[in-house]
């Protein structure tokens, strides 16, 4: 149901909307109805411009809260929204299957793709099997190993980005999750092949940027990308992850998807539906599929090697230095 | 939902247990491993080990360089280069004082040396982090004097040396630290792609994003006796799975055994490790 979300789980800001929905939802279920769609026009329009206000202002830790609500779509959602015939393929090779990555082939709009991305799990087993979208090495090996593959067939490559980090455990340190992470840094560098990444949640630094180094970086609108996450960077720097330094730390690291663009770090803010995606993932996946299309469509035109050259380009500028020009 | 805290310099240093400070003065000191007094200078000419116990002390950038460098044979680049404050980051205190004050007690602009020497001999590009200068984390200074590292090296076909100290990326320079880890690794790419020669050399601690990133790239890994090597670091692993962590967790020897690490090499040996590698790649 578009911008009526129906699940139990309520932001704190998004109170009053919750509120005004209940008051909806009790009138429609009248016997008598029909007779109060003056009524019920009006209390809707009043929920929708709440909505808007409230998400036009939203501060950067409320955009954190909104990028992990547990309606929010994740990887699997926008696939089986935008694609036609996906093929998951679930082989490292190596090691085992990690579901925190999904990958595999499929067709979004004209274009044959392979799509990779994190997975943070639906049901209860599902989040505890994908460890709540931290991907192991192994994930990561995965998600190369077929972009390899889409390369080798001339293949343009999607990822979805939603993780809140690379899995800290003691298999995934002695299975190298810092050189999987940093081969696939190196490696999607040079392939030859068009990529394009968005950030459909959470973007939390090194586990997200190892299926990130694109042609084009896109965020949804209500997504955040940073070196760390907001209650890691409080821990750390503030001495305590509590509200108020979680909130200080989502401000300073600059995390939502406006400031990221306007600090030249991505290249699009991708529009989600009024009130966030998890309101209508319908929409949302509506929205995001004609981005990916779109952009593909411009990337396809690029011959390999310049493609190459401009990706490398577009990260080898990124940096600011005392005296350095602004982006 | 879990939120997981990345690897961040201020992970390490009280963690471990070992100086945050660089060496202290005075003619007396206490290795941090096995408590003996030890004659300072016998300590430096032992190259920082201990000579009871074999502890490897962490060393500043100066010190590395002088250790591995034919003497005067050093030449810097980039050194000027000052890092900025993009996000102008204040948490408990500004990071414009954090860089300041970093600046004031070590005497360098960043965490960072880079520049051209020899290595018995044989000449190669250099970048060697410095671990006290705000934990040797990555900003942007760092990424852009590690590429251009590699640029060098790329295009006088030399070989590259890096020696990483490092707790991670730095968090006040935010996704712009981050993206220093895909511009270090795509420099890389395209050293590879020329076949260039690349030494890695993993010293105490070297996590986080630095890990992530070049630091796991090189063509050969080298790391010294018992450093701290990994990608998250041990608090944050012990608050994620609420276990102990076994024996010898996240040090070279372990990382070798894993088979991330090709030897682990003590400091006395590095230069002429380092030597006859280059020799065997021909550069």
């Amino acid at each position: 149901m578009a911008n009526g979300y129906t699940g139990s789980y309520t932001l704190a800001f998004e109170q009053p909307v919750t509120d005004l929905e209940e008051q909806i939802k009790r009138l429609t279920a009248r016997d008598d109805a029909e007779s109060y769609s003056d009524e019920l026009t009006s209390l809707r329009s009043s929920r929708d411009s709440l909505l808007a206000k409230l998400y036009t202002d939203l501060n950067p830790w409320d955009t954190v809260r909104v990028a992990r609500h547990p309606a929010r779509p994740q990887t699997s959602d926008y696939i089986a929204a935008m694609c036609r015939d996906f093929r998951e393929l679930h082989g490292d090779r190596h090691f085992g299957d990690d579901p925190a990555i999904i990958t595999g082939l499929g067709r979004i709009g004209p274009h044959k793709v392979m799509i990779v991305g994190h997975q943070k799990g639906k049901s209860t087993q599902e989040k505890i099997a994908c460890h709540f979208g931290c991907a192991h090495p192994e994930g990561y090996r995965k998600a190369l190993l077929k972009m390899k593959l889409a390369e080798k067939f001339n293949l343009p490559i999607v990822t979805f980005i939603d993780t809140p980090g690379a899995y800290p455990g003691i298999k995934a340190e002695e299975r190298g999750q810092a050189e999987a992470i940093a081969v696939n840094l190196r490696e999607m560098a040079r392939i030859k092949t068009p990529i394009v990444s968005v950030v459909i949640g959470e973007g939390g630094s090194g586990g997200a940027l190892g299926i990130g180094v694109a042609d084009r970086v896109g965020m949804l609108e209500y997504s955040w990308y940073s070196v760390i996450s907001p209650e890691g960077c409080a821990a750390i720097l503030w001495k305590a992850a509590n509200e108020e330094t979680n909130r200080a730390a989502a401000e300073g690291l600059a995390l939502t998807a406006r400031d990221n663009m306007k600090n030249g770090l991505i290249d699009e803010v991708i529009k989600e539906p009024l009130g966030g995606a998890h309101r209508d993932a319908h929409g949302a996946a509506e929205l995001l599929q004609r981005w990916v299309v779109e952009r593909l469509r411009e990337l396809k035109r690029f011959k390999p090697q310049t493609l190459v050259e401009r990706r490398y380009q577009k990260f080898r500028t990124i940096g600011k230095i005392e005296g350095s020009p602004a982006n | 939902m879990t939120n997981v805290p990345t690897r961040s310099w201020a992970d390490t240093p009280e963690l471990v247990g070992r100086p945050k400070k660089a060496i202290p003065e005075g003619l007396w000191i206490r290795c941090p491993e096995c408590a003996a007094i030890l004659f300072r200078r016998s300590v430096e000419n032992n190259l920082w080990v201990c000579p009871d116990c074999q502890y490897h002390f962490r060393i500043n950038a100066v010190q590395r360089v002088k250790q591995l460098c034919d003497p005067g044979s050093f030449e810097p680049f980039n050194e000027d280069m000052k890092p900025a404050d993009p996000l102008n980051f204040v948490d408990l205190k500004p990071y414009k004082d954090r860089i300041k004050a970093a600046q004031k007690s070590t005497g360098q602009n960043d965490g960072v040396h880079t520049g051209t020497g020899f290595i018995k001999g044989r000449k190669a590009v250099l970048a060697v982090m410095d671990f006290f200068f705000l934990g040797g984390s990555m900003g942007s200074v760092i990424g852009e004097k590690i590429t251009q590292a590699i640029e060098v090296a790329a295009d006088g076909d030399l070989p590259l040396v890096i020696v990483s100290a490092s707790g991670g990326a730095r968090m006040m320079e935010s996704g712009f630290s981050l993206m220093q880890m895909a511009k270090t690794s795509a420099a890389l790419a395209r050293f590879d792609d020329m076949g260039g020669l690349f030494i890695s050399v993993l010293t105490d601690p070297t996590t986080g994003g630095v890990t992530a990133s070049f630091a796991m790239l090189g063509d050969v890994i080298l790391a010294e006796p018992k450093a701290l090597i990994g990608f998250a670091g041990p608090r944050v692993i012990q608050q994620t799975i609420r276990q102990e962590l076994p024996e010898g967790f996240q040090r070279a020897e372990f990382l070798r055994d894993c088979g991330f690490v090709d030897r682990v090499v003590p400091r006395s040996d590095l230069r002429s490790e380092i030597g006859s590698i280059i020799d065997y790649a021909g550069k």
